[in-house]
């Protein structure tokens, strides 16, 4: 019961986070040192269009008048019309963000997977070559600039080796061939049972992946490290080895065991972090995710469109923590 | 701190990098697949379309009436239209269209659809309408002024009186376009005159009609088979590539056939790689140094002509920008009606010093240059920075995205600022104007002209502009544009610096492509693979 109590306590406080994110983001908005009506008119237009525009916009009206407006549209799920794509916002949310989920995605499990045995095998041989190696590779992780990765990556793999396609999401060859029903490519080629297509968009997806993965591998590996470090020096794990157990067991069972739950904390706030900071890899390789989405419309003052694309990070970000809370709350019987 | 310039010049200098090499998948013969950065595009709609890729699409997908002649583009040429007169009052302008020819939806095009896509344009009011209303139509007025007096018969009646080159050539404008009225109504929703869907659609009669586009993504055109220009490709299709070395790589791999957005280094090695060929030509754009009047130090003449004879024109075309910009110091942009050779500046220190000396300011003064952070913006400011120091001027660099160095310039609270400036339409006015009118310098003035926003007011050279579009003698026109500039360069408190210069680089295979230049056509339908 308590438990319950304080999972509704931690899923009441989202529509305020929300509220508040949504806020703060129109003040930035509407601060911001560029005239929204550029983005529309133009440079060039005449004081009466430039007019008309703003008079369109409501920019004429008082702050919170333009906020009550949006936040009524908001409530029926009317995110408002973007000037440089001419879609509604929630359109291009649904074209954008599930390339980037695709890509964030495939980058955590890549980064989870390599990852967590790395910053184990570093825990289990502190001081060691290897956990010196593990550091060098880690350390390259944090510090590299993830454009000179990206495109290291682009001439190595795609460049000499051939290995990979180029950047983008698809091959020109295929594109509209497999219907948008998720707009997850991989998955719409799975549906349309097209293996050529599904094929290309695997792919195209692995090296851009694996770019992104790098850097959350090496966050991921550094913890996971720290926490097993930990975690084999307590007194259960001595236990466990004075009682004959297998290392095997010891690490993974007994040690690892007790990590899981903290690691979930790390993963998903990692893999709410690719979802918004995906820009620079998005731009190299030319991804059309949400990212270089909230770019553009920003560096545009294209306000409904930086104000959705906001909405939908800060709802990801606030679903995966509140989904970490959860499990630590129910996996780890000490966290009341 | 490596820059990603840094990167790719290294990179640029292995041996494997020089190659071409076979590509993971090679584009379709009959495809052309351009990388560029397309995310300019807000509509491709004629009436509304007025940035630059968006301009490109569309000169592939319609026709206008009239179009400056690409092998002499100081004379105009029909495209939709037979012919044309104008009436001895200069008032009338009358044109017989082209019969026979067709809409890609297999429609007639007739004087009617040319009449409904001006008046469509006027009604809109989107921001390229100025250029047609400027003769004075409206909403409210259009229907009478423009008008189909008969099947090909379009009449278009001007208020007051303006050089017949004027008007052609604010016809031959991207906004000139005509459009199937049959195929744009069908598509109307609520009284939008079909502009929800002309955003992303076409309803031309040019080479190619838009298959798709999808923002920051991609543009697909397909071969129009009604258009009288048969296209040699069956498809274009543009990928939005932001990052230039990103489009090097793709060229260079054979997924794309062009790139359009090369920087100075990866031109400088595409010229001397025997895979590639380069096409170039010059564009509108004039990059200028604006020194606002409402800086006292500034408003001093000597002071303005210190400046302009401080700056070393040369040194920052060679080192900054070798390939994608020439010196060009007058604002008529080369390739233009009007524009003169002229280069009355180069870097002269002591000159500068004394004209300071005169200025009383031999002790220099502090200066704030707002400017683009975007390459080569960054580098010319520093040089210019560099400069102005020689001569005691001590400059504060301010860096900031276009948008927002363009709302401070428009609220005229810079003190100074370089910019760009590219041309609406093919006629000398339309930077004329620009650079030296501004009969209302008040805050609520309706035209904000670049003038205006340096709260610079020339009555003299105001007027010339003003007249000079009403000159119906072509020939003392140019001449009226050539002797402006010539006072400009010594009256205005704009120092022109640069002319951009556009490059598209191909691979080997790619014939039947030149990238055009300021005010024609990027035209792709001869383009083949061979």
């Amino acid at each position: 019961m308590k438990r319950l109590k304080a999972l509704a306590a931690t899923t009441a406080s989202v529509p305020i986070t929300l509220f508040g994110l949504v806020l703060v983001t129109f003040l930035i908005g509407r601060v911001m040192p560029i005239d929204p009506v550029l983005a529309i008119v133009g440079d060039r237009a005449p004081a009466d269009v430039v007019a008309a525009a703003r008079l369109e916009l409501g920019l004429d009206r008082p702050l919170y008048v333009q906020f009550w407006i949006y936040l009524g549209k908001l409530a029926v799920g009317d995110l408002g019309r973007s000037v440089m794509t001419s879609h509604t916002v929630w359109e291009d949310i649904k074209r954008f963000f599930p390339a980037t989920m695709e890509l964030a995605t495939v980058a955590i499990i890549f980064a989870a997977g390599i990852g967590i045995p790395l910053g184990v095998l570093a825990a289990v041989k502190q001081g060691s070559r290897v956990d010196h190696v593990i550091r060098v590779v880690c350390l390259a992780g944090h510090s590299l600039p993830i454009f000179v990765l990206a495109l290291l990556s682009l001439l190595v793999f795609y460049a000499t080796l051939h290995w990979a396609p180029g950047p983008g999401r698809q091959d020109i060859l295929f594109d509209d061939q497999v219907p948008s029903i998720t707009n997850f490519l991989t998955v719409d080629a799975l549906l349309a049972r097209d293996w050529e297509v599904l094929r290309d968009a695997v792919a195209h997806l692995i090296q851009p992946a694996a770019v992104l993965a790098y850097f959350a591998m090496a966050f991921i590996a550094r913890m996971t490290r720290a926490f097993m470090l930990d975690a084999l020096a307590g007194e259960y794990v001595i236990t466990a080895r004075a009682k004959g157990l297998s290392a095997a067991r010891v690490i993974w069972k007994h040690a690892f065991g007790n990590i899981a739950v903290r690691l979930i904390t790390i993963m998903a706030l990692t893999y709410a972090g690719l979802l918004e900071g995906a820009v620079v890899t998005e731009t190299v390789f030319s991804w059309p995710g949400l990212g270089q989405y909230l770019t553009i419309s920003l560096l545009n003052a294209d306000m409904n469109a930086v104000l959705g694309a906001t909405l939908v990070v800060g709802i990801t970000y606030l679903a995966f923590n509140l989904l970490a809370d959860m499990l630590y709350k129910l996996l780890d019987p000490r966290v009341s | 701190m490596i820059s990603r310039r840094a990167l790719m010049t290294v990179a640029s200098a292995t041996p494997f990098f020089s190659l071409a090499g076979e590509g993971w998948a090679d584009t379709p013969k009959d495809t052309l697949v351009i990388g560029k950065q397309i995310d300019d595009i807000i509509s491709l709609d004629p009436a509304e379309a007025f940035e630059f890729s968006g301009g490109e699409v569309d000169g592939n997908c319609y026709e206008r009436l009239v179009v400056p002649n690409p092998a002499k583009p100081s004379e105009i040429i029909g495209e939709l239209a037979e012919s044309w007169t104008v009436s001895p009052d200069g008032l009338t302008f009358t044109f017989t269209m082209k019969t026979g020819l067709k809409f890609a939806s297999g429609n007639p095009i007739t004087a009617e659809d040319a009449a409904f896509s001006l008046q469509r344009m006027i009604k809109l009011n989107k921001s390229p309408a100025f250029i047609i209303n400027q003769f004075g139509a409206n909403k409210d007025n259009v229907g009478d002024m423009i008008k189909a007096t008969g099947p090909n018969t379009l009449v278009f009646r001007i208020a007051e009186k303006m050089a017949p080159t004027f008007v052609l050539y604010c016809m031959s404008a991207n906004c000139g376009s005509i459009v199937d009225k049959a195929v744009v109504l069908k598509n109307e929703v609520a009284g939008d005159l079909g502009s929800a869907w002309m955003k992303t659609n076409s309803a031309g009669s040019g080479p190619f009609t838009v298959r798709s586009w999808k923002a920051s993504e991609s543009v697909i055109l397909d071969a129009n088979p009604n258009s009288t220009i048969k296209a040699k490709p069956r498809r274009i299709f543009y990928k939005h590539i932001a990052d230039p070395s990103a489009q090097q790589l793709q060229l260079q791999q054979g997924d794309i056939d062009m790139a359009r957005d090369l920087l100075p280094d990866q031109l400088k090695a595409a010229q001397s790689n025997p895979a590639f060929k380069l096409s170039s030509a010059p564009q509108s754009y004039i990059m200028y140094l604006c020194l606002n009047q409402n800086v006292p130090n500034l408003a001093k003449p000597q002071v303005r002509q210190a400046i302009k004879w401080a700056i070393d024109y040369d040194g920052i075309q060679q080192n900054i920008v070798p390939t994608t910009y020439d010196v060009q110091q007058s604002f008529v942009p080369k390739g233009m009606m009007g524009a003169i050779a002229d280069r009355p500046f180069k870097k002269d220190i002591a000159k500068a010093k004394a004209l300071m000396a005169e200025a009383g300011l031999s002790g220099g003064f502090e200066l704030v240059i707002d400017h683009y952070n975007a390459q080569p913006g960054a580098d010319i400011a520093q040089a210019i920075q560099a400069n102005l120091a020689e001569i005691g001027i001590k400059v504060t660099l301010q860096a900031g995205e276009q948008r927002q160095v363009i709302t401070r310039y428009r609220a005229r609270t810079h003190q100074s600022a370089i910019l760009s400036w590219g041309i609406d339409y093919f006629d000398p006015n339309t930077n004329a104007e620009t650079f030296c009118v501004n009969i209302d310098n008040a805050d609520t003035a309706r035209n904000k002209t670049l003038a205006w926003r340096n709260s610079w007011q020339d009555v003299d050279l105001s007027n010339r502009a003003i007249a000079a579009v009403k000159e119906s003698d072509a020939k003392v026109r140019e001449e009226m544009y050539a002797s402006m500039q010539r006072d400009h360069h010594m009256r205005s408190p704009f120092a022109l610096l640069l002319q951009a210069t556009g490059w598209a680089v191909m691979r080997k295979n790619v014939e039947g492509f030149h990238l055009a230049g300021l005010g024609l056509r990027t035209a792709f339908d001869q383009a083949v693979k061979i």
